[in-house]
């Protein structure tokens, strides 16, 4: 059924859709209303699930993950400091391979305080052994949710759905709701081949000595290149389902772009329009919006702008002394490929700066009328 | 209620095996062993960081036959919540669940988890077993450490200097149904607790004094005396609170003086003249303060 939605609305609805059993969370801007709208759809009844209203987002983490690990299919979101605080527990449920799934809408990291977009939260906690999805809209949020329980139960690694703050999670758009019936099709009921059972009982996460503390992780990073075929899989059987796929990247004119956009989130939306506008002009842009951050798709990548002799990398994040996070991860991925094309950095959008379509035009003319980049990353209008 | 009273047969089913890994003379393997002789197999624990994460296997081997969880230092209080809400949307209502933490994982880095599920009065029976240091990491003082105590955070030079927390006052503040103190010195008094616990619906607290002969430098052999010494010098006093309101004494200590419990103590070697007096009167005016809400 369509709706007119907001990207927090959209999530809250697939989290009913997927029928999660265990939901807990402390508000923070700009995820707040998720909190709310899954509170009175449990509250009604339209969900069969405890719904537990803590003191802190550590603590939201830690009782999500230990209900999971009873058995029980676990949800919570967050943003921006609450995901910082649950930091340790981040490590804490992927280490104990745990299928939870958590809906982050990016927000600026204080101090100072600022409540808007940027990704520097969750670029932050790349290494926390999460997957990580970036949406470009509320149909995309409320479709990820759904395959994301589907990934996390399959490869047992907890899966993070990032929305940009306000531009996705407050603004409403129309939203093909699925039928309930059809994501329980999609979706079986969870049943962990181990949980904390008296009828079995387990001791979970005991000291692993340095002679197995490593075949751990060893296998969590099994399971991480297992998860990137598994979200392709996954993606496909949805489309085949649901009429709607996503890949690891959104692509647009990219076969014979010489010039090439590579961002996250909604400000890909904002660059269709320029693409559309400079193609028209007979200008060879194009974009390439990366949906799938871990797994990080280095291959793919690497073959996708092989192609161009140019990419322009609009990070919406900061790393201090290194440059923008996407970049890195880019030029670490491109490292070993023969084709290597230049890349070029900006930084922009940080703490809800509004990405313009004159933005993205101005990244364009600057890698187009430059031979290779300055070195150092553009900072998108901050005064010299 | 059935089944409260403790049997003989309660101790014959073995719930923590052999090599596990806690110090010769730990009282904290008692408090396991007599929480799992009360609640029997149907039991879940979150498990915190501290003496008994660490004493709780080394993989593959777990010295614990019920089902375990353990969750970083702050938060047992809101771990053993997920597990219970998990049990509770699967229809599960006979299993208990425990979130089991020493002193640190309870007074310092666990209570702000605690008092939220205290405050939501989640049906779960959190139990601190309080050794009154941090000990796993080599006996730092905590908020639980008593005045004039030696640890390796309070030199001889500047000992605690504070009193401790009053916890089972700050839990009951909270007004859950149920709140006790507990000694492995009163094992039949320590399950009957542990059993109310379990048949009653919503937060409990079991609070035990654990006495550790590493850090509070005695001989082994003496954990037992000395955990009955805390109760009959009125320094651990044997109560329950119900309701936060309902103040009840478990047992009437004779009242001998401090000094018995603290002189085998080489943590309290470094008192000054007067610091024993001074120690007494606290005491006193601490059991006066509790006997006029019994």
């Amino acid at each position: 059924m369509k709706k007119l939605l907001t990207g927090n609305s959209a999530i809250s609805l697939g989290v009913m859709l997927c029928r999660a059993e265990v939901i807990s969370a402390y508000p923070i801007t700009p995820q707040t209303t998720i909190v709310e709208e899954i509170s009175e759809i449990v509250a009604d009844g339209r969900l069969k699930a405890r719904f537990i209203r803590v003191e802190s987002e550590h603590s939201a983490l830690a009782c999500v993950a230990a209900a999971s690990a009873a058995g029980a299919r676990a949800f919570t979101a967050t943003s921006s400091h609450g995901l910082a605080y649950m930091h340790e527990m981040l490590h804490w449920t992927s280490g104990t391979r745990l299928p939870v799934v958590m809906v982050n809408a990016n927000r600026a990291m204080g101090s100072p305080w600022n409540i808007w977009c940027d990704h520097s939260d969750s670029l932050s906690q790349r290494d926390t052994g999460w997957i990580q999805l970036y949406c470009q809209s509320a149909q995309e949020a409320i479709d990820t949710v759904i395959q994301s329980f589907k990934i996390a139960e399959e490869v047992l690694l907890p899966v993070m759905v990032l929305e940009d703050g306000f531009f996705l999670s407050h603004t409403s758009e129309v939203v093909d709701v699925p039928e309930q019936n059809m994501v329980d099709s999609f979706l079986p009921p969870f049943r962990p081949r181990f949980k904390l059972s008296p009828e079995e009982p387990h001791t979970f996460n005991i000291m692993a000595d340095p002679s197995m503390f490593i075949h751990f992780k060893h296998d969590a990073q099994q399971a991480m290149n297992q998860a990137k075929k598994v979200i392709a899989r996954v993606d496909r059987e949805f489309k085949a389902r649901f009429g709607r796929g996503y890949g690891y990247t959104g692509n647009v004119r990219m076969s014979d772009a010489d010039v090439v956009l590579l961002t996250l989130g909604t400000a890909a939306s904002t660059a269709l329009e320029v693409v559309d506008a400079y193609r028209k002009r007979g200008k060879k842009v194009g974009l390439c919006r990366l949906r799938m951050f871990r797994p990080f798709p280095s291959e793919e990548i690497g073959r996708l702008l092989g192609k161009a002799k140019k990419v322009a990398v609009l990070d919406r994040d900061n790393s201090l002394g290194a440059g923008g996070i996407v970049a890195q991860e880019l030029k670490a991925a491109l490292y070993g490929t023969v084709k290597k094309p230049r890349i070029f950095e900006f930084i922009g959008g940080l703490g809800g700066r509004d990405i313009t379509p004159r933005d993205i035009g101005e990244i364009f003319n600057y890698t187009m009328s430059h031979s290779g980049p300055d070195g150092a990353p553009v900072w998108m209008g901050v005064k010299k | 209620m059935s089944g409260i009273e403790p049997q003989a047969k309660d101790l014959l089913e073995e719930y923590l095996y052999s090599g596990h890994g806690a110090c010769p003379g730990c009282a904290m393997p008692i408090v396991l062993r007599t929480i799992f002789h009360a609640l029997g197999e149907k039991t879940i624990a979150a498990i915190t960081a501290g003496c008994f994460g660490t004493i709780s296997g080394t993989y593959p081997a777990s010295p614990i036959r019920i089902p375990a969880y353990n969750t970083p230092f702050p938060s047992a209080g809101a771990a053993a919540s997920g597990i219970r809400a998990a049990l509770d949307v699967k229809g599960d209502r006979e299993t208990t669940v425990i979130a089991v933490a020493g002193d640190g994982g309870t007074f310092d880095i666990g209570i702000q988890a605690i008092s939220a599920a205290a405050e939501r009065n989640d049906d779960y029976i959190f139990i601190c077993y309080d050794n009154e240091a941090y000990m796993n990491t080599g006996i730092q003082r905590s908020s639980a450490t008593p005045w004039g105590a030696w640890t390796t955070t309070t030199p001889p030079s500047d000992l605690k200097a504070q009193p401790k927390k009053d916890i089972v006052r700050i839990l009951a503040a909270h007004r859950v149904p149920y709140v006790a103190t507990a000694s492995i010195a009163y094992v039949d008094d320590f399950v009957r607790k542990i059993r109310k616990a379990r048949e009653t619906r919503g937060f409990k607290f079991i609070y035990t004094l654990s006495p550790c002969p590493v850090g509070w430098r005695f001989p082994s052999e003496i954990t037992i005396r000395l955990a009955r010494l805390a109760v009959q010098t009125r320094v651990f006093p044997l109560y329950e609170v119900e309701d936060g309101e309902r103040y009840t004494l478990s047992v009437e200590p004779e009242g001998i003086p401090v000094s018995e419990y603290l002189k085998p103590q080489g943590r309290f070697n470094f008192l000054r003249e007067g610091d024993m007096e001074r120690i007494q009167e606290n005491v006193d005016r601490e059991w006066e303060r509790l006997v006029r809400r019994f």
